[in-house]
C-alpha cells in the first residue's frame, strides 16, 4: 500500500510563519504567524492600514516576502510565481474588484478559468451563474457598466472560475447592500461546507466572525490577537475597537 | 441670489429617467432636500443610485425629467458648471492624485473656485483641519490607506465650498471606529449649513445621520420617509434590508 505522507501529515491548507514584507524602507508585516486549516474559515480583521492586503499581496505571490515562509498544501510556495500560486489552487479576490471594465461579464469570468480545463470551465460558470444569477442576465454587458456590487459579484464569480481550494477574499461585502452582504456570507458559508477553505479579510466583524472557525487580528504589523471566533466575538479589547461598543 | 436661512428645497428632482441600451437604470425618479437636511438614499445594487447622482451632479444627460439646484434649473449644466454653483459629489472609489501631496489635492478642489494659489491651498489646510486630516497634509495621497482616501475624497469635495454635498458610499470599506468619525465629520459638515445626500449601505450610519430616506428599487422610488420608518417597511425589508438586517435594525443591534 502506498501511503501519501503529504496529504496524510499536513493539516495545515495555509501555513505562514515568520513573515516579514514591506515596501521599500516601509516595514508592513514583522513575523507575521498564521493558518489555515483544510475546510475552515478563518477570519483576517484589522484596520485599514493594518497590513491586511500586504499579507494577501504576499500570499498571492504579487508581493515577495523579505523572510519567513509559507507553506501551500505542504509545499513551499515563497519565490514560485503568482501563476503557479493559481494553479495550485490559491485564488486571491483583491479589493477593489479590478474586473476588466472594456471586456463583457462572460469575457471576465473566462479570464478567470483560462488556466483550466473545458470541462472544467463549463462546470465553474455554472456553479458562478447559479450563485449569481445576476451575471447570467448581463453576459453581454461590459463589466465597467455593472454597478458597484454587481462589479463585487463578478470579481468573486471570476476567484470562483479558477477552480480554488483557497480562496481568499479581501473585503467581499464592500458596497453590497445589507441583503446581499447577507446573501454574500451565506454564500461564503455554503461554499465552505463544499470543502472550499476561505481566508476573509472583512470589516464586517459580526457576521465575519459568525461563519468564521477562527479570526487574526492584524494590527501594527503584526498578530496581536487570535483564537476561535466565539472567543473574539467575547473579547473586549475587539469589541471596542472594532464593532464600535 | 437664493434665499438663505429658510427651509426652502434645495433640491428639487423630478420624473428623472434614464436608460442605458435596453436598460432603464432610472425610471421616473422624484425627490426634494430642503437646507440643512441630511437625506440618504439607499437601496439594492444596481437600483440606479448612482446613476442618479451622475444625473443631479451633470456627469450624464437624463432622457427625461427635471433637476432643479436652488430653485435654478441645472439639467443638462456640466458639472464644473453645478460645481461652480456649490453642488459637489464624491465617488464610490477614491481616485486622489497619488503622487501629490494630501494637501495639493484638497487645493485641486478649492481652485475651482479661486484662481489664486496660497488662497487655494490656505482653504485646503482649512478643511483638512476641520476633517482631522491636518497631520497628513504633506503626505503623498498614494500613501494614504482606504479610510484615509475616502476622507480626502470629501475633503476635496469640501474644498469646492459647496451649499450642497453628494456623497456616493463615503463609508464602505472601513471599520465601526472609522465610521463613528466619518459620521462626526457629516455631523459637522451639515452644523456649517451645507445639505447632504448620501449614497449609503451602512445602515447603523444612515439610521444615526439621516433625516429622512429615498430608497431606489430598480429604477424606481419605492419608499421615503424616516430611517425608522423606511426600515419598518415590508417592501425595503423585501428588496433591500433582508429580514436579518431588518431584525437586526429593530433590535438596535449595532450592524445590519
Amino acid at each position: 500500500m502506498v501511503r501519501r505522507h503529504a496529504s496524510l501529515t499536513v493539516k495545515s491548507m495555509l501555513e505562514v510563519t515568520g513573515l516579514h514584507a514591506g515596501y521599500d524602507s516601509l516595514d508592513v508585516l514583522h513575523g507575521v504567524d498564521l493558518a489555515v486549516d483544510e475546510g475552515q474559515v478563518v477570519a483576517l480583521l484589522g484596520s485599514n492600514g493594518a497590513g491586511k492586503s500586504t499579507l494577501n499581496n504576499t500570499l498571492s505571490g504579487i508581493i515577495r516576502p523579505r523572510l519567513g515562509s509559507i507553506r501551500f498544501s505542504g509545499k513551499d510556495i515563497v519565490g514560485t510565481s503568482p501563476e503557479y500560486i493559481v494553479a495550485s489552487g490559491l485564488i486571491h479576490v483583491p479589493e477593489g474588484r479590478r474586473i476588466f471594465p472594456n471586456m463583457s461579464v462572460l469575457e471576465n469570468l473566462e479570464m478567470g478559468g483560462y488556466r483550466r480545463g473545458r470541462k472544467c470551465r463549463a462546470r465553474n460558470m455554472a456553479r458562478v451563474t447559479e450563485v449569481f444569477p445576476r451575471l447570467a442576465e448581463r453576459f453581454s454587458q461590459l463589466g465597467g457598466t455593472l454597478s458597484g456590487g454587481e462589479q463585487q459579484m463578478l470579481a468573486i464569480g471570476r476567484g470562483m472560475m479558477s477552480e480554488p481550494r483557497l480562496l481568499i477574499l479581501d473585503e467581499p461585502s464592500l458596497g453590497l447592500s445589507p441583503l446581499l452582504v447577507e446573501e454574500m456570507f451565506t454564500l461564503i458559508g455554503q461554499l465552505n461546507e463544499q470543502g472550499l477553505s476561505v481566508l476573509l479579510v472583512e470589516q464586517n466583524v459580526f457576521q465575519s466572525l459568525a461563519i468564521a472557525d477562527r479570526a487574526y487580528v492584524l494590527e501594527n504589523v503584526s498578530v496581536t490577537l487570535q483564537g476561535a471566533s466565539a472567543d473574539l466575538l467575547d473579547d473586549a479589547q475587539l469589541r471596542r475597537s472594532y464593532l464600535g461598543m | 441670489m437664493p434665499p438663505t436661512g429658510r427651509a426652502t428645497d434645495v433640491l428639487e428632482v423630478t420624473g428623472l429617467c434614464k436608460t442605458f441600451g435596453g436598460l432603464r437604470a432610472v425610471a421616473d425618479a422624484t425627490l426634494s432636500v430642503a437646507a440643512g437636511e441630511i437625506v440618504s438614499l439607499i437601496g439594492p445594487n444596481g437600483a440606479g443610485k448612482t446613476t442618479l447622482f451622475a444625473m443631479v451632479s451633470g456627469f450624464l444627460k437624463p432622457d427625461a425629467g427635471t433637476v432643479q439646484f436652488q430653485r435654478r434649473d441645472i439639467k443638462g449644466l456640466r458639472p464644473h458648471a453645478a460645481c461652480r454653483l456649490g453642488l459637489a459629489r464624491t465617488f464610490q472609489v477614491a481616485r486622489p492624485f497619488p503622487n501629490l501631496s494630501v494637501h495639493h489635492n484638497i487645493a485641486i478642489g478649492a481652485h475651482t473656485r479661486y484662481r489664486r494659489r496660497n488662497q487655494a491651498l490656505a482653504i485646503a489646510a482649512e478643511v483638512a483641519e476641520r476633517l482631522g486630516m491636518a497631520s497628513r497634509l504633506d503626505d503623498h495621497a498614494g500613501s494614504l490607506t482606504v479610510a484615509g482616501r475616502k476622507r480626502l475624497e470629501l475633503a476635496r469635495a469640501l474644498a469646492t465650498r459647496p451649499r450642497l454635498l453628494l456623497l456616493d458610499e463615503v463609508m464602505a470599506g472601513l471599520n465601526a471606529t472609522e465610521i463613528d468619525d466619518i459620521v462626526a465629520a457629516l455631523r459637522g459638515i451639515r452644523a456649517t449649513g451645507i445639505t447632504i445626500v448620501l449614497i449609503e449601505h451602512v445602515m447603523r450610519a444612515v439610521k444615526s445621520l439621516s433625516d429622512r430616506a429615498y430608497v431606489l428599487n430598480h429604477g424606481r422610488m419605492i419608499a421615503t420617509g424616516t430611517p425608522a420608518e423606511i426600515t419598518r417597511n415590508p417592501d425595503v425589508i423585501e428588496a433591500y434590508l433582508g429580514h436579518g438586517a431588518a431584525a437586526r435594525l429593530a433590535d438596535g443591534q449595532i450592524d445590519a
